[in-house]
């Protein structure tokens, strides 16, 4: 058999390497061959999609390899629903982002390296079943980044880079003791996931170890009071990292939650669940009350992310199958939603070079394609009934409705703020009489196009048939529900 | 026979003549002499201790021979490095070289 | 699939084609809009017309599963819907041709028939809808499309923000609607409006549930304390407003009232809430509507106030009533809209200060303008007259004397401030320099034949009368006859203070009347209230949130950073970078160790 996920996580390094070879002073050469790369990510992921048994919970296209024998560790890589979506999501982003980035003029040759190893971490950390290889994964996503935001960012880009790298490096040391002690723990001592999933963790270790992992995952969310390194990050990297970091590193800490937390720490998750249902409360009010205070478009549309993404841990606190579907759907249709905002907003940021809302106004005139886009992602990502981001917020709502009935009243409040500031950004950039700043800015190139369109159709179709992305996720769901039979639901 | 001391002597002598030459020059090539001292001092320690255990593999010239040969190799690249040193920085005095320092 | 699933389809495949090749079309692309409302008036008809087989849910396939419970869509097909359908549609249909006339050199024209496309295929949606959360997407559809074309000439800044206020306002009041919503499911199961009849759960949180379900109705339809944004509303285009925000989209909530009735029947308190909320919304509408000067904002508040009047019938306990109304509403509604709308055009101004005269000059406006306002003051045989009736005489059967008297004064304004509007707009002398023209067969068409149905519609109960069995009526010819009296009162008085230029009252009352007449001039300071108690502290909470989000959380995180590198500051002094120096250290550390080795 084919080793399928293998090639999926390592096509982009075999990418590196032809890159490597490609002597820098033809960039269209390695803009075009990252291209072709992420692009053939892309429609392996497809191949995964249609090749995938929705009615099956094992795990699916499994490798598994012994690789380090002394320690137990195994080269150990599977598909389940949960992973699916999030593969479909990052190849998909990682293509149009490339995309995107053939705008990217400077040290092309070092971008194009940096942002296809970003796409083996990403790719890996979704796919690898064995916690070594997880975290070796989850820590390969962490240095391209650091560079990606360093070297093409903005102004305060050191300051950004070194903020997520530390930020997120702190967390994730608090995951690697969590997973040398899961494996102390566990006789005979094994870093596989699944199987420490199905034997269970010592219930007095479960506290514990619950927080270590989720602070490692709560930065990467990012869950209050986390959350800082978010804007700032956002705010510098260049805007096609912007998107892989809205649409894919915050799912990564989502991912986490679901594969690690939840399901192996059973009793702490089950003590833990109004916490956790308070903290994604006020993610979501607290994310959209800054949000609302925000006067540059890329930072508002952070904190928004702030502020969806406590959507995901208020279903992941349900622990009921509406709630996990509910987030994990969430986790994707935030990923296409938001990572289209922010490809919005480099769009506008390349013509004027100016984020703040007061340099802009009356777009819509000059730039009637961009304002419907715009507009279209707003309202998808304000919860528009009929758009993708309702579908995952309701489904999050009513699972955490029977449980905590004030705090999902109260996090329907923060709809409210979302909707404001949403509505109050496209009045200040679409609408309006035209700004004299951007009377004559040129509407979107057939390549901005093709970024967006892509995201907007799949917004429209998971808004009109959720079923089609649930689908998929059906039976994952369904496993992880029944770890909890015992428990809350 | 030559006693044992004398030669112990000798290279104490040389090693402490080494160690005073490496914290105290401030030229790079000095220290890198200096260095070769001390080794050097080890060398006949080597070589003197083998002779006295009386020892039949010869160990100790082995042994010394290995030093020198890595000695040589060390000092190659500590010109090469000084050379370069010096093309950037246009002094040899360590004064002057702080780059990492500021 | 029923014939019925068509219905909203049509529209929006006319949105999608104005949407995307619309500019191309030009002035096609509002026929295609057009010719879209006709089919789907035609396929209502249809409908109506194979009604007899009863009404039935027609399931169209699971959209979600909640709580282990699929979620199937389908469409409703019972009197109340196929009335909505024949009203929406017909009223659509009118309202289009009206359109092409009204908005012929509007540089945006094919955008307009695409939103307004895009509406009708909500609103058609909205109605068909068998459960909440269907109805919630076409819910939020038509508000969307409200908020588009309010704001739809965006250059005037008061029109995006009238859109805004809008947008959230009823979104204030449609999470109340999700919860309540999600409350009724977790309590006994069900998103289906025809499983209402039958449900049971716990008390109070069944009240609790309808109550907030009202308050996604409260919004939609514009009723205290939600009303502010209706006004507003009024900066979009007039055929919008006509169709939109009289005629359709804001009876949705009296729909919807009237849609989940078992569930409010089931629960006086509830249903209660919905009296006194209509009661009040409108008196105080009404009582706006009195002094305001523009001829589109007095029929906004003309409208909040009606809406006020359908839940009150339906808060009373009878369906028909309630709905009744609302179908002669959307008729003449429509049509004084239309009317303000065909002034507007020809002069160009708003304030009827201003005005005067205008019948003369446009006979055709006028003398539909005219029946409009007869059949809005409630009098016979006019449409509005039956319906009112109705709404009176269910206060009066089920003992309610408050509401009965609160009907009778609003009726009293409305009779009064109607005749207000058209003795200013229509008679008398011009009071600026203006150059009136009929307008349009377009436009005059649709007036003509909506003031048919103005005048007629109240025959047509009949049909609706017949899903709802109503009890035998006594006490008619009373409540009929005063309603008469109260509202030919309120249209002399105007007669008298308007034309005649008759003071009734004496000064020293009319000069205490000061206070009374700022008060409504200033919309019971309702707006500023809201600025002062609810935006302007929400403002100041995110901008306070912000700051503690830059200051206190990221300060921790810089804080931890500062201190951190304070303390590599002390300890790298040991560090000078000098090899001689760490040589110098090592070499003492050689020397003490050989001295505690060799013990000496």
């Amino acid at each position: 058999m084919i080793p399928l996920l293998s090639f999926i996580i390592f096509l982009p390094l075999a990418g590196v390497l032809l890159i490597l070879i490609t002597p820098s002073h033809l960039p269209k050469c390695i803009r075009y061959t990252a291209t072709l790369v992420t692009g053939i990510v892309f429609l392996l992921s497809i191949y995964l999609l249609i090749n995938f048994d929705t009615g099956q919970s094992a795990m699916q296209f499994v490798e598994h390899k012994p690789w380090l024998v002394g320690w137990n560790i195994w080269y150990f890589l599977g598909v389940d629903g949960l992973s699916l979506a999030l593969i479909f999501l990052t190849s998909l982003l990682g293509f149009l982002a490339c995309l995107a980035s053939w705008k990217i003029e400077e040290r092309v040759k070092e971008y194009f390296i940096f942002y296809l190893l970003l796409m083996t971490g990403m790719l890996g950390t979704f796919l690898a079943l064995d916690l070594v290889l997880f975290y070796i994964f989850w820590e390969v996503v962490l240095i391209p980044m650091y560079f990606l935001i360093g070297i093409w960012g903005g102004p305060r880009r050191e300051y950004a880079a070194v903020k997520f790298f530390l930020y997120t490096l702190a967390g994730s040391v608090l995951m690697l003791i969590g997973i040398l002690s899961l494996y102390f723990l566990s006789q005979p001592h094994t870093f596989n996931i699944l199987e420490l999933i199905s034997r269970g963790v010592d219930p007095r270790w479960q506290m514990i170890l619950f927080f270590a992992f989720f602070v490692a995952f709560a930065v990467k969310v990012p869950a209050f009071p986390f959350h800082t390194w978010l804007p700032d990050a956002h705010v510098e990297a260049p805007t096609p990292v912007s998107v892989l970091l809205a649409g894919v590193l915050l799912k990564m800490g989502g991912y986490g939650i679901f594969r690690i937390c939840l399901p192996m720490f059973k009793i702490a998750a089950v003590n833990l669940a109004p916490a956790l249902a308070v903290l994604a409360v006020v993610n979501i009010v607290y994310g959209a009350c800054v949000a609302m205070a925000q006067t540059d478009f890329k930072k508002m549309v952070a904190y928004s992310s702030v502020s969806h993404m406590g959507f995901v841990l208020l279903g992941a606190a349900a622990l009921n199958a509406t709630g996990f579907n509910g987030a994990i759907l969430e986790m994707f249709n935030h990923g296409i939603i938001t990572g289209g905002l922010f490809l919005l907003v480099g769009v506008v940021y390349d013509r004027a070079h100016t984020r703040e809302f007061s340099q802009f106004g009356g777009l819509s005139k000059p730039m009637p394609f961009y304002a419907f886009c715009l507009t279209f992602l707003s309202l998808a990502s304000l919860g528009l009934p009929g758009l993708s981001g309702f579908v995952g917020e309701f489904m999050s709502l009513a699972g955490a409705f029977s449980f905590y009935p004030g705090l999902v009243a109260l996090s329907a409040v923060g709809l409210i703020v979302t909707v404001g500031y949403f509505l109050l950004m496209i009045q200040r950039v679409l609408l309006g009489t035209v700004n004299p700043n951007c009377s004559n800015l040129p509407d979107m190139n057939p390549l901005e196009l093709i970024t967006i369109v892509p995201l907007i159709l799949i917004t429209l179709a998971a808004g009109f048939y959720p079923q089609a992305v649930l689908h998929y996720q059906q039976t994952a769901v369904e496993g992880m529900v029944r770890l909890f039979c015992g428990g809350i639901s | 026979m030559i006693p044992l001391e004398y030669f112990t002597l000798l290279s104490a002598f040389l090693f402490c003549v080494g160690i005073y030459g490496a914290l105290t020059r401030r030229n790079v090539i000095g220290i890198l002499i200096s260095i070769e001292l001390i080794l050097n001092a080890a060398n006949i320690n080597l070589v003197a201790f083998n002779k006295y255990l009386g020892t039949k593999d010869a160990l100790g010239q082995i042994f010394s021979l290995f030093v020198i040969a890595i000695a040589a190799a060390a000092s190659v690249v500590g010109l090469v490095l000084i050379i370069a040193i010096y093309r950037n920085a246009k002094t040899l005095f360590t004064d002057g070289l702080t780059l990492m320092k500021d | 699939m029923h014939i019925a699933h068509f219905i909203p389809l049509f529209p929006f495949l006319a949105f999608v084609i104005d949407i995307l090749i619309g500019r191309r079309l030009k002035i096609a692309s509002a026929y295609i809009a057009t010719g879209a409302c006709v089919l789907s008036f035609i396929f209502s008809l249809k409908v109506y017309q194979d009604f007899s087989c009863g009404a039935g849910s027609y399931d169209l396939g699971t959209w979600l599963v909640i709580a282990g419970k699929p979620l199937n869509f389908g469409i409703i097909i019972d009197p109340l819907s196929i009335m909505m359908l024949l009203i929406v549609s017909f009223i659509g249909t009118f309202i289009l041709i009206y359109s092409i006339g009204y908005m012929h050199d509007d540089p945006r024209f094919s955008r307009y028939f695409a939103y307004i496309s895009l509406f009708m295929s909500s609103m058609l949606g909205l109605v068909l809808a068998d459960n909440f959360i269907l109805l919630l997407i076409f819910w939020e559809g038509v508000g969307l499309c409200s908020y588009l074309l309010i704001a739809f000439w965006h250059e005037r800044p008061a029109a995006a923000a009238a859109g805004l206020k809008a947008f959230v306002t009823t979104r204030i009041g449609d999470t109340g609607f999700l919860i309540g919503i999600l409350l009724l499911f977790f309590t006994c199961g069900t998103f289906h409006f025809t499983d209402l009849k039958s449900v049971t759960g716990p008390e109070p949180l069944l009240t609790i549930a309808a109550i907030l379900i009202f308050m996604g109705a409260m919004g939609k339809s514009a009723q205290f304390p939600l009303h502010v944004w209706l006004p507003d509303a009024m900066e979009g285009p007039t055929a919008v407003s006509a169709l939109i925000h009289a005629a359709t989209m804001v009876a949705a909530g009296v729909y919807l009232v009237a849609r989940c009735f078992p569930l409010f029947v089931a629960h006086p308190i509830a249903l209660q809430t919905v009296a006194v909320i209509g009661g009040i919304s409108a008196l105080m509408a009404a009582s706006m509507a009195t002094v305001n000067n523009d001829i589109k904002r007095v029929l906004a508040y003309s409208t909040i106030s009606q809406l006020g009047l359908m839940m009150l019938g339906l808060g009373l306990g009878s369906v028909s009533a309630g709905t009744f109304h609302l179908m002669t509403h959307a008729f003449f509604k429509a049509l004084l809209f239309l009317c303000a709308g065909s002034v507007i055009h020809s002069v160009g101004i708003q304030d009827i200060q201003k005005m005067g005269g205008l019948f003369s000059k446009m006979k055709i406006t006028g003398t539909t303008f005219c029946i409009g306002t007869l059949a809005l003051a409630g009098v016979p045989p006019f449409a509005g007259f039956w319906s009112k009736d109705e709404i009176l005489l269910t206060a009066w059967q089920n003992h309610h004397p408050v509401f009965l008297i609160l009907a009778l004064l609003t009726s009293l304004l409305t009779a009064f401030y109607m005749a207000r509007l058209i003795f200013l707009v229509l008679f008398g002398t011009a009071r600026s320099q203006m150059h009136p023209h009929e307008s349009p067969m377009s436009m005059t068409i649709p007036l003509m034949v909506l003031s048919i149905f103005a005048f007629g519609a109240g025959f047509w109960g009949a049909p609706i009368k017949e899903g709802f069995i109503e009890g035998e009526s006594h006490g008619a010819g009373m409540i009929m006859t005063i309603s008469t009296l109260v509202s030919l009162t309120g249209l002399l008085t105007a007669y008298l203070i308007y034309v005649r230029r008759i003071t009734l009252l004496p000064l020293s009352v009319l000069n205490s009347l000061q206070g009374l007449k700022t008060l409504l001039i200033n919309k019971y300071y309702i707006d500023e209230i809201y600025d002062r108690v609810l935006i302007q502290p929400c403002l100041r909470l995110c901008r306070a949130s912000f700051d503690f989000d830059s200051n206190i959380v990221d300060g921790l995180v810089n804080a931890m950073a500062f201190v951190t590198q304070y303390c590599s500051g002390v300890i790298r002094r040991s560090q000078t970078g000098l090899i001689q120096n760490y040589l110098l250290i090592q070499v003492f550390g050689v020397v003490l160790l050989l001295i505690w080795l060799l013990k000496l």
